[in-house]
């Protein structure tokens, strides 16, 4: 089971890959669109690597309620 | 003829000779090769297995992250418009968005991205296909990548004619500031299908070259070892512009578009006229449209691709609707056959070759075919006073696109 810390820095990883967000600019009150410029089409990337990486599912009607990476870490940290 | 003239300001073009547009004319003036051989592993099992690559990856230009939602075709797009645009002037110069528009057209449109996603849908399922698909293989993709970045409000159109559409897409330029429309329209095709299924599907009517075993001598328009094209790829795009309009900002003008000619065969699918009925009629409504006379037409730059009947067809009606006296070129015995962005490659061609008074060569042309009766720039670029030229360009579909350029 990884940690809070280790889910952050996954999403990091994620972000880097897919939006070309700094993973040191990636931390809990970071809000996707707001603070990452994160858009809708890269967030539905964003979302298919993150179930892959972390073995979970984010249904779509979920990922609007994501919206700091703080949320996206505690529904990934629940459903895993 | 009309009232409003309309001008060129801006070119800009990555291609298989260059990354740029003054690298491209270099490697054209000194008679070099684009066409390499291909040695990815997919090409192994294809009868064809020569292409003219792009010389400078669009991964060198664009960054990564925006490169993951582009196909290449927009990629390469984007890279030559701004070129364009910065060469016009026009950049930061406080133009009224609302008077610029866009004509950028390909011939088969985000080929790579449609084949390479359906790899993915295949092997991993529906949910791992990209969300950048739908804008990514969009025929109008490239025009509308151009239209935002440019910020083009006066309409963004996006023609398809095969390996006419960057003709054509220059002809609804012109036709656009001419009826009032926009002031400045940032047109040009572009070209990226160095893929598998593209190639054997051309292969497959036996329309490429399969001289695998000597790239550089692949593209040899109307000599007599010619046996098909070479599938290039590239974009380029110009900046036309009102003739008054670039007047009163002082700009810098390369050359006049005064004319052009668009008809439709009305025979085959494929095959042009035999006769080449429906390039004479371009080509004469090119000239008519212009003004000049067919004998101030003193170069064309051909659409002679290097396949058997087509190069001949060209040299018949070229004949009959401009006559005996002008030097052709074939630069895509250099550049390969960029499909949807030849006509506006070749445009940019013509029209430095109009500024530094310079034929291009046509390579390759050891053994002329019997009948290839009018002079040609063999081998070597050719000095030569250039008042108008002629750009011709045809495609699959029996699309024909004649264009006129003057010396401005």
């Amino acid at each position: 089971m990884a940690t809070r810390a280790e889910i952050t820095s996954g999403l990091g990883e994620i972000l880097e890959e897919v939006a070309g967000v700094n993973p040191d600019d990636v931390a809990e009150e970071k809000s996707f669109t707001d603070d990452l410029d994160v858009d809708s089409l890269s967030m539905v990337e964003v979302v298919v690597a993150a179930e892959e990486k972390f073995g979970v599912k984010i249904p779509d009607n979920e990922v609007q309620n994501l919206k700091t990476v703080g949320d996206a870490v505690s529904y990934i940290e629940a459903n895993s | 003829m009309s009232g409003i003239d309309v001008v060129v300001t801006g070119l800009g073009a990555t291609t298989p000779l260059g990354g740029d547009v003054a690298s491209t004319w270099d490697a054209m003036l000194a008679g070099r090769s684009g066409v390499s051989a291909l040695t990815q592993e997919w090409a192994a099992q294809l009868p064809v297995r020569i292409a003219a690559s792009l010389a400078v990856d669009p991964s060198e230009v664009i960054e990564r992250v925006k490169m993951r939602r582009l196909d290449r075709s927009e990629a390469i797009a984007l890279i030559a418009a701004h070129q364009a645009w910065a060469d016009s002037g026009l950049k930061d110069s406080g133009i009224d968005s609302e008077r610029v528009a866009v004509s950028v057209g390909s011939g088969i449109g985000g080929a790579q991205t449609l084949l390479n996603q359906d790899d993915i849908l295949e092997a991993h399922g529906p949910r791992r296909v990209s969300p950048h698909t739908v804008p990514m293989l969009m025929p109008n993709g490239p025009a509308a990548w151009v239209g935002l970045e440019l910020n083009a409000k006066a309409g963004v159109h996006s023609v398809a004619s095969a390996c006419a559409t960057g003709a054509e897409a220059l002809a609804l330029g012109l036709d656009i500031i001419r009826s009032g429309r926009a002031d400045v329209v940032v047109a040009g095709g572009t070209e990226a299908v160095i893929h598998p299924l593209p190639i054997a599907g051309f292969a497959a009517m036996r329309a490429m070259s399969t001289r695998n075993d000597d790239p550089e001598r692949a593209s040899r328009p109307w000599d007599k070892g010619r046996d098909g094209f070479v599938l290039g790829e590239g974009a380029g795009i110009l900046v036309l512009e009102r003739a008054d309009h670039a007047a009163a900002r002082g700009a810098h003008v390369y050359a006049r578009l005064a004319g052009a000619g668009i008809t439709s065969d009305g025979y085959d699918i494929v095959q042009p006229h035999p006769e080449g009925l429906g390039a004479v009629r371009a080509i004469r409504k090119a000239i008519e449209d212009s003004g000049v006379s067919a004998s101030d037409i003193t170069h064309v730059n051909a659409h002679a691709t290097s396949t058997p009947v087509g190069d001949m067809a060209e040299i018949g009606a070229l004949r009959a609707a401009v006559g005996d006296h002008p030097i052709l070129t074939a630069t895509k015995s250099m550049s390969g056959h960029l499909l949807g962005a030849a006509g506006a490659l070749e445009s940019i061609a013509t029209i430095l070759a109009i500024r530094d008074s310079m034929v291009p060569p046509t390579i390759n042309l050891d053994d002329p075919e019997d009948g290839l009766d009018l002079e040609v720039a063999a081998h070597k670029a050719r000095p030569l006073d250039i008042p108008a030229a002629l750009n011709n360009s045809f495609g699959f579909g029996g699309h024909n696109v004649a264009l006129v350029f003057t010396r401005a």
